[in-house]
């Protein structure tokens, strides 16, 4: 063992952590990556025995810093109603890990990262990772950290994406997964979703091939990513009911192209937030990964392989009026985990508010996961 | 914990450490007394949310969905028994969700409420009403059953479609009542089948 300290004063222990593990790390392209840092936080106490390890995946441009404040922005973790102390991640019970995903920009290796051949940063000389390349980082963290088995994988959208991944490349790992709002495939129209955002940046003429380091960086074209698919996070109904037709700050319409309505100003903020806290090649590399996953092709093309055998417990949850990973998606993969024979929960939730549901007030999502984890972790 | 009289009776004739599936397994009470009492691996599905999120926080793996169109995607045999508690009589197509049951269970368990009981008879005869009773508590228009059987319209499809009865119990209130007068005399119904006589 690395320490024989108690936890509480284990400097791997605790908020806003950062470790460089040698690797190398084998990614799915056959690259070899190293060294590997991992920025991650931790809650909670590791049982003696480390069985009440909890893994939370975060999304997309989501970070490690799920229930501590941010450092950067001082704001609350992005997911408190539902992990801390009496909550249904409850940090009481759970030792809860949190870690960037690689190829992101908050602290775990990624493009804007110092490339130790060059001594620059990475930009698009960073090679392609995929959802499983996140998932085989997560578990030398886990390693590191002295947790050999997960009592629970959670994740919503792409953290889903990990916790399918990690319960089909680490079977004896996890004990259960939970996966919120998520899909085992990208499908056409999730890719060209993102393709779209990718050639918005790429069109940026910052970009400059992702050599944009120490200089101006892409942010309109950033921008423009966030919005188009910050639009399939959301719904008809709940956009509707937000802005309508209404118009921003004007009486009428300005037979111009300021943003008349308050729809495209909403976006236009969106857009513009966005770049001030996520990097533009970190946004073309995550979104890659999880136009890649295809947890179906990974095990010959039958997603049942995927768990075949396996002794994990599965939750899923989906929302209605997710048009992004709707319904059906979940069912097929429930559909999967029947026919491999493993016990498995799900339940569509109604929600006005699209994908974004998993991320807000939800009590009976916030009830179905403290259920499930009393009962299963 | 007080069973409903017909998932008690099931509940005592599956074998210990069965693989079971609950097909309109409610908040999962039949599920939880097999698990807690016999060691059965029980999974359930169940049309609504609450009732879904209700089983899942006893820890029982329920999944959300609906017994006509979601037993496509359970394997041949998977199972030891497919239970079917007064679910019946609600399907669209109650004869191909029973082949289903017959399909992913070697036996299938099947309560359902008898149309032919005497007060329903009475109703019907003497009121000239849909009739509204204990285990019809709806009204004809709001109720979830739209295909009402009895016990002989049930014997006769079996026998149509050679499945083997197994065991049968005819219940009155929570009373046994004779095979031979069931059809009037009984409430609801419990059945044993299987197309496998010999599994």
């Amino acid at each position: 063992m690395l320490t024989t300290a108690s936890p509480a004063l284990d400097q791997r222990f605790g908020l806003a952590r950062r470790v460089t593990l040698p690797g190398p790390l084998r990614l799915d392209s056959g690259a070899l990556l190293t060294p590997v840092e991992i920025a991650y936080e931790t809650y909670g106490t590791l049982a003696p025995d480390g069985g009440n390890a909890l893994l939370l995946c975060h999304a997309l441009t989501m970070d490690q810093h799920v229930a501590g404040p941010n450092p950067r922005t001082g704001k609350p973790g992005w997911w408190t109603r539902m992990v801390g102390p009496g909550r249904p991640i409850d940090t009481d019970r759970f030792f809860v890990v949190c870690a960037n995903v690689l190829g992101s920009c908050m602290g775990s290796s990624g493009p804007a990262s110092i490339d130790p051949a060059t001594g620059r940063e990475y930009g698009m000389t960073f090679p392609v990772i995929t959802i499983r390349d996140m998932v085989r980082a997560q578990a030398m963290l886990l390693d590191h950290l002295g947790v050999a088995r997960l009592a629970a994988v959670v994740g919503g959208s792409m953290g889903g994406m990990q916790a399918l991944s990690w319960a089909a490349t680490y079977p004896d790992r996890v004990a259960a997964a939970v996966v919120i709002a998520s899909t085992a495939r990208h499908t056409a129209q999730n890719i060209a979703f993102h393709e779209v955002g990718r050639q918005a940046v790429m069109a940026d003429p910052h970009w400059r091939g992702g050599d944009y380091y120490g200089g101006e960086p892409p942010a309109a074209g950033l921008a423009v990513a966030r919005m188009a698919a910050h639009i399939t996070y959301l719904s008809e109904a709940g956009l509707t009911e937000k802005f309508g037709r209404r118009l921003q700050a004007r009486e009428q319409k300005s037979f111009g192209f300021d943003a008349d309505f308050q729809v495209e100003s909403y976006l236009r903020h969106q857009g513009l937030a966005f770049t001030d806290r996520f990097d533009a090649n970190s946004y073309l590399y995550i979104t890659r990964a999880m136009d890649y996953f295809d947890l179906a092709e990974e095990h010959g093309g039958l997603l049942a392989h995927a768990f075949r055998g396996t002794g994990t417990r599965f939750c899923l949850v989906s929302f209605d009026t997710d048009w992004l990973y709707p319904t059906p998606e979940s069912r097929s993969i429930v559909q999967a985990l029947n026919a491999a024979g493993a016990p498995a929960s799900f339940v569509e939730l109604s929600s006005p508010y699209g994908h974004d549901a998993f991320l807000l007030e939800s009590p009976e999502l916030e009830r179905l996961v403290a259920g499930f984890l009393r009962a299963a972790a | 914990m007080n069973l409903r009289p017909d998932l008690a009776i099931i509940a005592r004739h599956v074998r210990a450490g069965a693989r079971v599936l609950d097909v309109g397994c409610g908040d999962g009470d039949l599920m939880a007394a097999l698990r807690d009492s016999r060691g059965v691996d029980a999974r359930g599905l169940e049309l609504d949310a609450t009732n879904v999120a209700l089983a899942m926080a006893r820890g029982l793996p329920v999944i959300q969905g609906d017994a006509d169109t979601d037993l496509a995607g359970y394997p041949d045999q998977s199972f030891d028994y497919a239970i079917l508690s007064q679910t019946l009589q609600t399907a669209r197509a109650p004869d191909r969700v029973l082949d289903d049951l017959l399909r992913i269970g070697r036996r299938a368990f099947v309560s359902f409420p008898n149309f032919a009981h005497w007060r329903v008879r009475l109703s019907l005869l003497w009121g000239g009403r849909m009739p509204v009773t204990r285990l019809l508590p709806e009204r004809w228009y709001d109720t979830p059953n739209i295909h009402h059987l009895t016990i002989d319209d049930f014997r006769a499809h079996l026998r149509e479609r050679a499945i083997t009865v197994e065991g049968a119990w005819f219940l009155s209130g929570d009373k046994s009542t004779s095979e031979t007068a069931a059809n009037f005399l009984a409430e609801h119904a419990v059945f044993l089948l299987t197309r496998n006589p010999s599994a």
